[in-house]
C-alpha cells in the first residue's frame, strides 16, 4: 500500500497543527460556531445527537495492521471501546469529546491516518473495489489511481468550498462494479481501448440522497495521463455554476440535469482543452512512482485446492459454507480473499470492538501481509490468505464473531447509524436491522434465498444507500412517529445505467414492528415466483413491480 | 474599516475609480485609460470580464459568505486563463482560515473582515509548505516538484 514520503508526512503534520490552532481559537471564542463548522467538518467532526462523531478516512479502504491497532487504541482511549465501518469505507467513532479531537488526529497522524475531508462541501474520500489488486478480472489495479486522486484532492485550494459534497469512485472490473460508480458525483471506469492503452470512461452526476440519479457518460475514453486535468476542469465548471441557493439542489447531478449532459460536456471540454497539456498533466513517472507502492507482495509459489483444504472442507460443513460464501478466488494460485463479516446478530452492522480490531491486526500480520481492507458493505477483508491456512483462520474468526457465512445474503445488510446516533435521522435504523436479522436467522433459508442486497437508511440523506438495495428501507417521520418505506428493484452492481437501477417505492410506509412481516411477504412471493435459481432481482425485473406490491398490500378491489 | 493585508502585513490602500461589471460593460470607451478598480460579485464568473481584465489595476472579488467558494475559481481563471497581472483582492467575508487557499488561487491582497486578527492571518499564509496541487503561483504540481 502507499507509504508516505517526507512531503506527505509534512503535509499531514501541518494539517494537525492547523486544526489544533483552529480548535484553540474556537474554544477561546475567537471563531464563531458557524465559521468553525466547515473547519471541523473538513477534519471529520460532526456534532451528533449525543456527542461529536469523528470520521477517520480510510483512503479506498486500505489499512495496515499498525493503523488498525491505532484505531483500536483510539476506540479504547477516547471512545466507548468500539468503532463503526461506514459505507464510504471509512471508520467512525461515535463518542469522542470535541476538545480531544486534535489529539486523536495527532495520534492518527503517527500512523499516516487522518480525517481530512471526510465531511464538508469538498472532495471526499475516493472509494474503490475492496478486491482491488487481488482479482484476475480487473483491467489494472485501481488503487494507484485512487491514491493519485487522493493527493490531488487533499487541500485543493480551489475546491474547499464547493456548492455541496463531492464523491468520486473508481472501478476497474469490466462487467462488475463493487464501487457503485453510477451513484457518484464522478464515476471513473478504468478501461482499455482497442490499442491496449489504459484510460477512463467518465460518468458524471450520479448520486443518492433526496434526488437519486444515475450518472451519465461525459467521456467515453479519457487517456491515462489526463485524469487530474479532467477532474480539475469538471469540478471548476461545477464550482462556478452549481446552485448555491438551495442545499438540496446543490449537487453536481442537479447542474448536469439543468444543463443537459451535452452542454455540461462542452463546458468541461472547453476548460479541459485549455489545461490538458499544461504542467498539471499527470506524468508517466508519477504513475510509475505511485504504482510501485502497489506491487504484489512476496507471494509463494503455491497451488490451488491443497489437500488439507479439501479434507477439512469435506469433514466440516460449517467451514465449507463459510468457504463458499465469504471466501473468494484470488488471482494468485494457492491464495484466497477472505471477508470478515461484521453482521453478527445483536451488533449493529459495521460495528467492531477495540478487541476485535486488535485481533484483526494480528490476523493480518499472521495471514495476510499485514494489510486489511474495509468495504462499502461495512465488512473487512484479508486479501492475501494462503489456502492452507483458511481452516485455522476460520476457527479464530468464528470465535471473534466475524465468520457469519452470509456475505451478500439478506442479513449482510448495509445500515446507517440512524436515529440512535445521527441528528439528521428521521427514524432509527439499527433496531430494524436487528429485527430482520432475528427473524431471518436460519442459515438454510438465507442460503436458499441467495444474494439479496437489503439496505436501510434512517432518512432521505440515504447514508444506508436504500435506493440501490434490491430491497430498500427508508425511515420516515410521520407526525413525530417513525415509519418505514420499502422500495424494491435497486441495484448498484452494473457499471452503467443499464446494469444499475434505483429502487421503486412499494407503497405506504409501515410501523417498525411490521417490518419483519413485510420483508417476509416480499421474500415469500419471490420464492413462489422464481424458477431455475433466479435471483431476487431477476424475478423482480421479470414479473414487475405490481405483483410484489399486491403480495404485500393485497389486490385492490 | 477592514484591515488590508498582503502576506507580509498591513498595507495602505490606494485610490482608484471603482466600477461594477455592468458599469464597465456599458461605459467601456469612456472608462478606458483611467485608473480602474473592478469588483466582481460572487455570481459574476471570470469569463464575463475575460481579456478586458487587463484594463484594471485592481480586481476585487467578493466573498459574500466565506462558504461561497466561487471566488476561488474566478481568481484562478483571471490569472491562469486571462493572464491578469494586476492586483487581485479578496473582499467581503475574508477570514483567517481561508487566506491560504486565496493566496494559492492568485489573490495578492486581502481586506480582512473587521474582527479578524491580523497576526493570525499573516501566520496562516504559511500553513502548508509544499501542497500537492499546482496553483496560480506555481504551475507545477508536487509530482513535478518532488525530489525523490
Amino acid at each position: 500500500m502507499y507509504v508516505y514520503d517526507q512531503y506527505d508526512q509534512q503535509l499531514l503534520n501541518e494539517r494537525v497543527a492547523q486544526f489544533k490552532g483552529q480548535m484553540e481559537r474556537y474554544l477561546d471564542g475567537k471563531i464563531p460556531e458557524e465559521e468553525f463548522l466547515p473547519l471541523r467538518l473538513q477534519n471529520g467532526i460532526y456534532v451528533q445527537r449525543y456527542a461529536p462523531m469523528l470520521r477517520v478516512a480510510v483512503p479506498y479502504g486500505a489499512m495496515n495492521s499498525a493503523q488498525v491497532r491505532k484505531l483500536a487504541y483510539v476506540a479504547r482511549t477516547y471512545d466507548k471501546g468500539y468503532a463503526h465501518i461506514s459505507t464510504r469505507q471509512n471508520v467512525q467513532f461515535n463518542w469522542p469529546a470535541l476538545e480531544q479531537c486534535p489529539q486523536i488526529l495527532a495520534d492518527l497522524a503517527e500512523v499516516q491516518m487522518h480525517a481530512v475531508q471526510t465531511s464538508g462541501n469538498c472532495i471526499r474520500n475516493t472509494t474503490t473495489d475492496e478486491y482491488a489488486g487481488v482479482i484476475a478480472e480487473e483491467i489494472v489495479d485501481p488503487r494507484p489511481y485512487c491514491e493519485i486522486i487522493r493527493q490531488w484532492s487533499t487541500f485543493h485550494p480551489e475546491f474547499a468550498f464547493l456548492p455541496r459534497k463531492f464523491k468520486i469512485a473508481v472501478n476497474s472490473v469490466p462487467d462488475e462494479d463493487r464501487a457503485a460508480i453510477t451513484m457518484h458525483d464522478i464515476g471513473i471506469n478504468i478501461v482499455k481501448n482497442d490499442a491496449g492503452e489504459i484510460g477512463y470512461r467518465v460518468l458524471v452526476g450520479g448520486g443518492l440522497g433526496r434526488t437519486p440519479i444515475l450518472g451519465e457518460e461525459i467521456c467515453d475514453f479519457l487517456p491515462e495521463e489526463d485524469l487530474l486535468t479532467y477532474l480539475d476542469a469538471t469540478i471548476r465548471v461545477y464550482n462556478q455554476f452549481g446552485r448555491r441557493d438551495n442545499k438540496y439542489k446543490a449537487r453536481i447531478k442537479i447542474l448536469v440535469k439543468a444543463l443537459g449532459i451535452e452542454r455540461m460536456r462542452e463546458l468541461v471540454e472547453e476548460e479541459f482543452n485549455r489545461i490538458k497539456d499544461g504542467e498539471g498533466k499527470l506524468t508517466q513517472a508519477e504513475l510509475e512512482r505511485v504504482k510501485q507502492h502497489f506491487v504484489d507482495p512476496a507471494y509463494k509459489a503455491l497451488s490451488d485446492e491443497p489437500a488439507e483444504l479439501v479434507t477439512t472442507r469435506e469433514e466440516n460443513k460449517a467451514f465449507a459454507r463459510w468457504l463458499e460464501r465469504n471466501v473468494r478466488k484470488h488471482k494468485k494460485a494457492g491464495y484466497a480473499i477472505v471477508t470478515l463479516t461484521l453482521k453478527q446478530l445483536g451488533t449493529p452492522p459495521g460495528d467492531i470492538t477495540a478487541e476485535q480490531l486488535d485481533k484483526v491486526a494480528d490476523l493480518a500480520d499472521q495471514y495476510s501481509f499485514g494489510e486489511v481492507r474495509s468495504t462499502h458493505n461495512q465488512n473487512l477483508v484479508l486479501a492475501d490468505v494462503e489456502q492452507t491456512e483458511l481452516f485455522e483462520l476460520w476457527q479464530t474468526l468464528k470465535s471473534l464473531g466475524m465468520a457469519t457465512p452470509t456475505l451478500g445474503l439478506l442479513t449482510d445488510m448495509i445500515c446507517c447509524p440512524g436515529g440512535d446516533f445521527c441528528a439528521l435521522a428521521n427514524a432509527k435504523s439499527i433496531p430494524v436491522a436487528e429485527d430482520i436479522q432475528k427473524r431471518f436467522e436460519d442459515l438454510d433459508y438465507l442460503w436458499d434465498l441467495g444474494e439479496i442486497d437489503l439496505n436501510i437508511s434512517g432518512c432521505m440523506n440515504a447514508c444506508g444507500h436504500h435506493h440501490i438495495g434490491n430491497i430498500g428501507v427508508l425511515g420516515v417521520d410521520k407526525k413525530g412517529e417513525e415509519f418505514y418505506q420499502v422500495s424494491l428493484g435497486g441495484n448498484s452492481g452494473g457499471n452503467d445505467a443499464n446494469g444499475s437501477s434505483l429502487g421503486k417505492i412499494l407503497g405506504p410506509s409501515f410501523a417498525r414492528e411490521a417490518m419483519p412481516d413485510v420483508i417476509a411477504k416480499i421474500l415469500d412471493f419471490y420464492v413462489d415466483q422464481r424458477t431455475d435459481g433466479e435471483s431476487f432481482l431477476e424475478v423482480y425485473r421479470r414479473v414487475g413491480h405490481t405483483p410484489f406490491k399486491e403480495a404485500v398490500y393485497g389486490k385492490p378491489d | 474599516m477592514a484591515n488590508l493585508i498582503n502576506t507580509q502585513g498591513l498595507i495602505e490602500d490606494s485610490e482608484l475609480t471603482a466600477v461594477t461589471l455592468t458599469e464597465w460593460q456599458e461605459n467601456k470607451e469612456s472608462l478606458t485609460g483611467q485608473n480602474l478598480q473592478l469588483t466582481l460579485n460572487s455570481d459574476e464568473t471570470a469569463d464575463l470580464i475575460g481579456a478586458d481584465a487587463a484594463n484594471f489595476q485592481r480586481i476585487c472579488i467578493d466573498f459574500p459568505k466565506f462558504a461561497d467558494g466561487r471566488g476561488y475559481s474566478a481568481a484562478r481563471l483571471l490569472r491562469e486563463k486571462y493572464g491578469y497581472t494586476g492586483e487581485l483582492r479578496a473582499v467581503g467575508d475574508v477570514l483567517i482560515d481561508q487566506v491560504f487557499f486565496m493566496k494559492r488561487c492568485g489573490f495578492d491582497s486581502y481586506a480582512l473582515r473587521d474582527d479578524q486578527i491580523v497576526e493570525d492571518a499573516i501566520a496562516a499564509f504559511s500553513t502548508f509548505t509544499s501542497p500537492y496541487q499546482n496553483d496560480a503561483n506555481d504551475q507545477r504540481p508536487l509530482f513535478r516538484r518532488r525530489l525523490s
